[in-house]
């Protein structure tokens, strides 16, 4: 088949898996779509079944980790780390000071949610956080917008730490060739940086909100759960697992498998969780989208929107190049969705090496908060659509994206260019 | 006023998060006696809103009922204003209508203001810098267009009037 074919062929098919997962017609998996359409794109010659196949292959560890870690934060939530960390909020938060107000518990809700993101995976954040964290704010009688809002942020901009952080940084960890350790300590400067950022735009941005003081309310103790030990040391261990098996040589995938299995086998036998929650908690049909919008996009760079868009990405690591990188990855991710961005940008990038690849990693992880959907496709089709019968409020979640997320990518990438050469030397 | 004219003035105390103790206490020490209560607090979907939208960026992922923590903020929201508008009448101690609607918080509470003699309501802004600002935008548009009288109260005690900057240009003193 001739490229241009094989493009338009396979561009139709990108378009339509990428409408099918806005859209969500009558809520069916994404993968309806999405693995019809890599077969279709096999069979007709658009992309070679030996290219697809490696694809595959390259795919399968990552979804692989991508479960585990899915089940491993559902069962985190199922031994109550998550009210655990609410309970402590809820004890500690409450300030004597009216001029501390509820920054305080700001503070807590910032260092709580970075860490379960970069720890969990972002929709531990947006899931199983987002939810304690309302909760918590309601018992100490202050407004939970600044509140929710750092978790809505954090899930996107501190996702950067580590490779399990988000889907974005396993899909690109392989194409770094960086161990864990050392994508870790790379992103460190950076994850930090942005989450100082978001702080002091926070701080100032919600000030009104902020000036209430944080009281503990009636029957505060009553139902605070103690923190669940094992749980926190098996996640602990995982974490270190990551690391170590990655220093090894072995992909730390199994180290997630391991931690899930661990929690999993525990709660199994304690009756504390049936085996069909642990197979949804894993999220299959998302596992499967996955592959098939990964075929998707490998046929559509292959055949020619790879050499299309070379030419937009700066070669090298010098601080233009990966600050360009990191732009383009943003706006990428906000017209589609980070997903499909992250998928044509690593081919592209990972010539110029492990600097560039995270450079994309920063544009594509701290760019959606600049829409409220994370992309301005689900963003105009949800205009479409009208939530509580009338479309919602963008106005302030748009202007406090305008305030974070330039500063926030512009800070991240000084920090990594910091990171690169500092650590490099 | 005649003593028997504020026998049905009605009073609506805007109770919010935070704040809802010294408005239930004010319109209980500064409404004429007789006065009818109504305890009036508004949710704005906009919390919920933002957490809905952060579960659609999450691309691709599972639409398994109850995962979309939006609805999950919805119905905490729903449970914690009942919770609040029955400890702001416990704190009340007289016999009240308790109101609470879902909307845009400024409209919802300039609409309800229509039907009453006196709104209750305490500054929302920023005050740890006296000024314009220790109303915030949703107050200043209910102080705007409320169809009543409002009473405005600080949520703490108020501040002392040595608090006031300097006039511009003021000389020395005397």
């Amino acid at each position: 088949m001739n490229a241009a074919v094989g493009e338009t062929m396979a561009l139709l098919a990108l378009a339509a898996v990428l409408a099918w997962a806005v859209i969500r017609p009558r809520g069916w998996p994404e993968a309806v779509v999405a693995v019809p359409a890599a077969l279709i794109l096999i069979a007709a010659g658009a992309i070679g079944a030996s290219s697809a196949i490696t694809e595959a292959r390259q795919l399968g560890p990552v979804i692989g980790f991508l479960a585990a870690i899915l089940v491993l934060a559902h069962l985190c939530d199922d031994d109550g780390l998550f009210q655990a960390c609410g309970a402590w909020m809820a004890r500690t938060g409450a300030s004597r000071s009216t001029a501390t107000g509820a920054r305080r518990l700001l503070v807590q809700v910032f260092v709580i949610a970075s860490v379960t993101t970069a720890v969990l995976s972002l929709d531990a954040t947006v899931v199983l956080l987002t939810p304690v964290v309302f909760a918590t704010a309601s018992r100490l009688d202050v407004r939970a917008r600044p509140q929710v809002y750092a978790c809505t942020h954090l899930a996107n901009s501190a996702s950067l730490l580590l490779p399990v952080s988000n889907l974005t940084n396993l899909l690109a960890f392989a194409a770094t060739g960086l161990a864990f350790g050392r994508f870790a300590a790379l992103m460190a400067l950076p994850w930090l940086a942005v989450i100082g950022t978001e702080y002091a735009v926070f701080s100032r941005f919600f000030a009104a909100d902020l000036s209430i003081r944080p009281r503990p309310g009636p029957g505060q103790r009553d139902n605070d759960a103690g923190l669940p030990v094992f749980t926190l040391a098996v996640v602990a261990l995982t974490l270190a697992g990551f690391a170590g098996a990655s220093a090894a040589g072995v992909n730390p995938a199994w180290a997630a498998l391991a931690g899930a299995a661990v929690l999993a086998a525990r709660a199994l036998a304690r009756h504390r969780v049936a085996p069909v929650a642990l197979v949804r908690a894993a999220d299959v049909p998302f596992l499967v989208f996955v592959l098939g919008l990964g075929i998707v996009v490998k046929a559509v760079v292959s055949n020619g929107l790879g050499a299309a868009l070379a030419p937009l990405l700066p070669g090298g690591t010098s601080l233009p190049a990966l600050l360009a990188t990191a732009a383009l990855a943003a706006v990428l991710a906000n017209l589609c969705n980070n997903l499909p961005a992250v998928l044509v940008l690593l081919p592209l990038a990972a010539p110029s090496g492990a600097g560039a690849v995270l450079a994309v990693l920063l544009g594509v992880n701290i760019g959606p908060n600049l829409s409220y959907t994370g992309s301005l496709a689900t963003l105009l089709w949800r205009r479409i659509l009208r939530r509580h019968g009338s479309a919602p409020d963008l106005g302030e979640f748009t202007r406090l994206g305008l305030l974070t997320v330039p500063a926030g990518l512009l800070v991240a990438v000084l920090a990594l260019w910091v990171s690169l050469h500092g650590i490099h030397a | 006023m005649a003593g028997s004219d504020t026998k049905d003035r009605s009073v609506l105390i805007w109770v919010s998060e935070g704040t809802w103790r010294a408005s239930v206490d004010a319109g209980l020490s500064l409404a004429p006696a007789g006065a009818r209560f109504t305890l009036l607090h508004v949710t704005s979907a906009e919390v919920a809103d933002a957490a809905h939208g952060a579960y659609l960026g999450l691309f691709g992922r599972g639409r398994g009922v109850g995962r979309d923590p939006g609805d999950r903020l919805d119905e905490l929201a729903t449970a914690s204003a009942g919770d609040l508008l029955a400890r702001a009448a416990e704190r009340l101690g007289r016999s009240c209508e308790k109101v609470e609607i879902h909307g845009p918080t400024e409209r919802a509470v300039v609409a309800a203001s229509a039907q009453a003699d006196l709104l209750v309501m305490a500054r929302d802004g920023d005050r740890s810098r006296l000024g314009p600002k220790s109303l915030g935008k949703v107050g200043r548009f209910v102080v705007d267009h409320a169809a009543c009288p409002v009473l405005l109260v600080w949520p703490e005690p108020a501040p002392d009037i040595t608090s006031i900057p300097p006039p511009p240009h003021a000389g020395g003193p005397g």
